[in-house]
């Protein structure tokens, strides 16, 4: 209801056709409660702007826990002014109300005069004072109830002594208990209340009556909740990229197994297999009474069968494999090589997880042959050669002589500037081939005299087959 | 020129070593009927033929799997993928004991198109049921597997082909008589099941393997050139 509307008498609740009566060119719309509730849902998670705490009250107010926060913004005031441009900005006449306790905030959110209030804990009382019952979010038959017994505002509540209310109010649910309502609202009572969370992963809980250190109990477990997981995640249509699952142990602390797969999975008993065989690495102490499994991160799956009986979807084998490899050995050691933009021959590959999607094809910038394997670390060799600058004639390799009978070379590959120290040297490459026939990578790092270090030093970087 | 190969723990293939003219070439290789596993002896690990013979051998366009252990990984290097034009997943181990589990993973998923594993030295790991269980897998899912062994020696084994790679001096190269050309192999089959042993010499083109005509035992004129001057 506009403010212009409220000004021609018109009231909530009333029948359309009375409203009409009264304000024939009213303008009306019809309620979409489910799109508010999901709009409702979007601006508290955009209010994070302002904090990290937010949560929702339908179905028309947000909670923000600004404690620590007001700074960011230039001061309180600072803040809330910004609030209520932004709100205005998307189209929302938004009133705002800073206060020490939720429900005070409620009440002057709700029920005061103003558009932007800010309370201490010094006035909150002087504020809420002249504010109706209604404000402490009592349902109407109790603010009913207490008008009648002549307690219209927040003040005269306040002022009656707490013993006869508690008595009088005694029977009262929590919610619609006015001292608890009014003890909420001066901050002599903790309320609770659960912050938003945006996409809450699946989980699965499971609390043991006795604490377990037995493997093959542990493993029924896991088995058990990987298909619970699974049904969930499938609910979702969703499908699982990471898993961990928390063993807590019954005399304190946390073991963790985790595993990540290169595709959403939702097989249970792919997800066993990833788990299952490091359970036997956990330290149980005393044994573990309660085991969580959460999908920490998942992905859109669709619904799809690929077979009549009951089998694996194609493609689904090599990604299994990389799923079952990482889990074992470790994500560093499965990898993939991709192409990196340098014409440094260590820095042209870039190993990345084979995990992740795979990288574009590598292909070979050069034109020149280049080697099949490269080491990880350049080996230093020494070198018989007939001018510094000319090329080799026989090197020493891991202590054996190589007499070199072709060659090919150099190939110059100079120092990338833009990431590379400027005292680092130019590369001469030569493809070498010894008397038995096997050829090698070899370079020269530098040339005599170009005032960056003293004699050139050779290299031996990769082997041909 | 004489054999000087011993062969350990294969009476059969013993019995079975033809000497003289028919053991050298002569013949196309042998390829096995359908995938299996082939053990390849590549040298004391100072070059990397035996990997270039295993990446002639993959014939499959699929994704390759390629194991090393952490010894033949420093001393014979990582695979560099500017030079291997094909789609592979690389993966690390410890030990041979890991790397043969991964091996056997890879050989349980019929969408690689071959499982490569290098193994240094001969550790305890790499014995007659690791191999064979490698063999049965190869077998099993039809998925070609070659280890490659460094400074390895050939010990009783479940492979079906055995084969003990050499460098030998390289082609003339087309335009420089001075470079490297396409690199050649000696290729030793010293134990097959199901093919004759034998001896061939191939040059290992871009993406082919030509076999060279026996006898090609001196050495080239142009090998000898730099070596002279030097």
């Amino acid at each position: 209801m506009t403010p212009g509307a409220r000004k021609s008498a018109l009231r909530c609740a009333q029948r359309l056709t009375d409203a009409r009566a009264i304000c024939p060119d009213l303008t009306v719309a019809p309620l979409d409660a489910e799109h508010d509730a999901r709009q409702l849902r979007e601006l508290a998670l955009w209010s994070r702007r302002w904090c990290p705490w937010t949560a929702l009250d339908p179905p028309d107010a947000l909670l923000l826990d600004v404690t620590g926060a007001a700074h960011l913004s230039g001061g309180e005031a600072a803040m809330l002014d910004d609030m209520a441009r932004r709100f205005s900005g998307l189209g929302h006449a938004a009133r705002i109300a800073l206060a020490p306790t939720l429900g005070a905030a409620w009440a002057l959110s709700h029920h005061g005069r103003q558009r932007i209030v800010i309370a201490h804990s010094g006035n909150v009382a002087a504020m809420l004072a002249p504010l109706g019952v209604a404000s402490l979010r009592l349902d109407p038959d109790m603010v009913l109830l207490l008008e009648r017994l002549g307690l219209k505002t927040v003040g005269a509540l306040a002022a009656v002594p707490r013993l006869p209310l508690a008595r009088r109010f005694a029977r009262e649910a929590v919610d619609s208990n006015p001292l608890t309502r009014l003890d909420q609202a001066m901050g002599r009572l903790e309320e609770p209340v659960a912050a938003l969370v945006a996409d809450p992963p699946p989980r699965i809980v499971r609390r043991l009556t006795e604490p377990v250190a037995h493997l093959p109990i542990l493993t029924a477990l896991i088995v058990e909740m990987a298909e619970a997981l699974c049904c969930a995640l499938e609910l979702g249509q969703r499908g699982a990229r990471a898993i961990r699952v928390d063993h807590f142990r019954v005399d304190g602390g946390t073991q963790t197994v985790a595993a990540e797969t290169a595709q959403a999975t939702r097989d249970p008993k792919h997800i066993v297999r990833l788990i299952a065989e490091r359970l036997a690495g956990l330290d149980a102490g005393f044994g573990f009474d309660a085991v969580v499994m959460t999908a920490v991160r998942h992905e859109n799956m669709a619904i799809a069968q690929s077979h009549l009986i009951d089998g694996a979807a194609e493609g689904a084998g090599l990604s299994r494999l990389i799923d079952r490899l990482s889990a074992k050995l470790g994500h560093r050691s499965v990898r993939r090589p991709a192409a990196a933009q340098s014409y440094i021959p260590e820095r042209s590959i870039a190993w990345q997880s084979a995990l992740s999607p795979s990288p574009a094809k590598t292909s070979s910038t050069s034109r020149q042959q280049r080697p099949i394997r490269l080491l990880d670390r350049p080996e230093e060799i020494s070198v018989l050669y007939a001018t510094p600058a000319g090329a080799p004639r026989r090197f020493i390799w891991r202590k054996l002589p190589h007499i070199i009978a072709k060659l090919e070379g150099p190939e110059r590959i100079a120092p990338e500037w833009w990431r590379e120290r400027s005292t680092a040297r130019l590369r001469d490459y030569y493809r070498v081939e010894d008397e038995a026939g096997r050829r090698y990578w070899l370079y020269r790092e530098g040339i005599d005299g170009d005032g960056r270090g003293g004699l050139p030093r050779w290299y031996l970087h990769g082997l041909f087959a | 020129m004489p054999r000087s190969h011993i062969i350990a723990g294969s009476e059969a293939s013993l019995a079975a070593i033809p000497h003289g003219e028919e053991y050298r070439g002569g013949r196309p290789l042998p390829t096995p009927a359908k995938p299996t596993l082939s053990e390849i002896f590549s040298g004391n690990g100072r070059d990397a033929c035996g990997v270039g013979f295993a990446l002639s051998q993959a014939r499959s366009d699929a994704p390759l799997l390629w194991v090393q252990d952490r010894m033949s990984l420093l001393e014979t290097g990582r695979p560099f993928a500017a030079a291997i034009n094909r789609d592979f997943i690389h993966v690390e181990t410890r030990d041979a004991r890991a790397a043969l589990w991964a091996m056997e993973e890879g050989l349980r998923c019929p969408e690689l198109g071959a499982v490569v594993g290098e193994i240094w030295g001969n550790p305890a790991a790499l014995d007659f049921t690791a191999t064979r269980r490698l063999a049965v897998a190869a077998e099993a899912h039809g998925v070609q597997a070659f280890l490659i062994l460094f400074a390895c020696l050939p010990n009783l084994s479940g492979a079906r082909m055995r084969w003990r790679v050499e460098s030998r001096p390289s082609l003339a190269h087309p335009y420089d008589d001075r470079a490297p050309g396409a690199p050649v192999w000696s290729l030793d089959l010293f134990r097959a099941r199901g093919a004759p042993p034998g001896l061939w010499e191939a040059a290992g083109e871009a993406d082919r393997l030509d076999l060279l005509p026996a006898l090609r035992d001196q050495k080239l004129p142009s090998a000898e050139a730099p070596r002279r001057t030097a």
